[in-house]
């Protein structure tokens, strides 16, 4: 029975059902199969970026255009009143009067929340700080379905930043709805927090923690690399001593599954190395490009257009 | 130096704190946490006599405080606000020296306005608005979880409150 996400706030992935994630991933796939250029004329986005942001807030952007609609909004704050001392509760208010469904991305934790008290026209959270990214993981699971068929049962490995990096995270939470098989590969400063492991043990999603790339390789369907960064380690020489454990090359792909698919949210920086791009194995620009299908499908839904 | 084992202070204390005729005692408070409540629930501005006793031994929780406020019967949720600062506690309400009631507080499954979200990159820090917290207890652990930035605590990370 498909899930009735019209006027609904996507704020946070926690917050889905597991039929409302598929129903998603399919108007997703129907919509990359079969776009629709009018489906959503007439309506206006709210394209409301209160920190920087390129794939997020430029695919949000075209995935309404592509559907029809048109955009009004901001990509740097300083211009609004918000530089001026405005609530952010008086800012999303006042756009709410004015559009039809609002995107944003916001510095600090709880925002969309914040903002979804302030407006009843619906809310997609593009990243509130280091909480929630919910349109991430569902291009994510969108990916993994594409490049794997299914996403029931894969063997998943989860690399790099896993204690701060919010799209982690919210994968890792998406994935107990899919009775994944979870490999975390992050030095220790950077393992899995312990309230996500908790999670997972109470559903009995079986996981392991381990510190290097090598020791999982071989065994995954899904490598997903993040990237570390330097500023999050207390010491910088703890820093220069592991990062190279976490750079995937091409080498290192000689015994993988056949089938195996790399994934990263993207940015990069060099912690996968360029001549990983030209393999079967390499999917981020397709993941990447993914976003767009799923951010036309959370539109046109939150508007019940579809 | 004595070798005595047993505090002679503990034979000699006929009474640790004054019984008091009517009113509630606030027992089981881990130490430390006395102060806090009675400004949560505004005891020293009500004119009714508070009598504060801090660090007694006790076997659950080494330590402990006990409050005592005369005349003055707490409310269910008077009750439910010192349960977030001390899960532990129990309440008596006394009358004619005697205790005729004895209940554990109950802590709310959502805390609204209470408690100051130590993140201190949450929303409610920044913004003027109220916070909510679930809470979840489990054996002596209390845990609160911040609605807004959805970060998790131990009920001991909770520094600061809206009192």
């Amino acid at each position: 029975m498909p899930t009735n996400l019209k006027n609904k706030d996507i704020i946070s992935i926690k917050e889905l059902t597991k039929t409302d994630i598929l129903n998603i991933l399919e108007k997703a796939q129907k919509l990359k199969q079969k776009p629709q250029p009018k489906l959503l004329s007439g309506y206006v986005l709210g394209s409301c970026f209160f920190e920087p942001s390129t794939r997020t807030r430029l695919s949000f952007e075209t995935a309404m255009k592509k559907l029809g609609g048109s955009v009004i909004g901001f990509a740097d704050p300083s211009i609004t009143s918000t530089k001026k001392g405005e609530s952010l509760y008086d800012s999303i208010k006042i756009i709410g009067q004015y559009v039809d469904v609002i995107a944003m991305r916001h510095p600090l934790e709880g925002s969309a929340r914040r903002a979804a008290e302030a407006t009843d026209k619906p809310i997609i959270n593009g990243g509130d700080g280091a909480n929630q990214h919910p349109t991430q993981t569902l291009l994510d699971l969108f990916t993994i379905k594409e490049c794997q068929g299914k996403i029931e049962g894969l063997k998943i490995a989860i690399v790099g930043d896993l204690k701060y990096g919010r799209t982690t995270h919210s994968l890792a939470q998406a994935l107990i709805n899919f009775n994944a098989r979870l490999y975390f590969v992050a030095p220790e400063s950077l393992q899995m927090p312990e309230h996500i492991c908790n999670e997972l043990k109470a559903k009995k999603i079986i996981f392991s923690k381990h510190k290097n790339i090598e020791e999982i390789i071989n065994e995954v369907d899904i490598l997903y690399m993040t990237r570390i960064q330097g500023e999050r380690f207390p010491d910088p020489m703890e820093y220069e001593r592991i990062k190279n454990v976490y750079i995937l090359k091409e080498s290192m792909l000689n015994n993988v599954k056949k089938n195996m698919r790399i994934l990263h949210p993207l940015p990069r920086v060099n912690e996968i190395t360029a001549d990983v791009d030209n393999t079967k194995h390499a999917y981020y620009f397709e993941q990447a490009e993914n976003g767009l299908y799923i951010r036309q499908a959370l539109l046109a839904l939150t508007l019940g257009k579809l | 130096m004595s070798n005595q084992k047993k505090s002679p202070l503990k034979d000699i204390r006929a009474y640790k704190v004054f019984a008091i005729k009517e009113g509630t005692v606030i027992d089981h408070i881990k130490a430390g946490k006395a102060l806090q409540i009675i400004e949560l629930l505004k005891l020293d501005s009500n004119n009714k006599i508070v009598t504060l006793g801090m660090n007694f031994p006790s076997k659950a929780l080494k330590k402990k405080d006990i409050i005592k406020v005369e005349q003055k019967e707490l409310t269910p949720e008077e009750a439910n606000k010192v349960a977030i600062l001390a899960p532990q506690a129990t309440i008596n309400i006394i009358q004619d020296f005697k205790v005729v009631k004895k209940f554990k507080v109950k802590i709310p499954t959502l805390v609204e306005k209470l408690l100051i979200c130590p993140n201190p990159k949450c929303i409610t820090n920044n913004e003027n608005m109220i916070t909510r917290f679930k809470t979840n207890v489990n054996k002596n652990s209390v845990k609160v979880h911040c609605e807004y930035c959805e970060k998790i605590f131990d009920q001991n990370e909770i520094k600061n409150y809206n009192i």
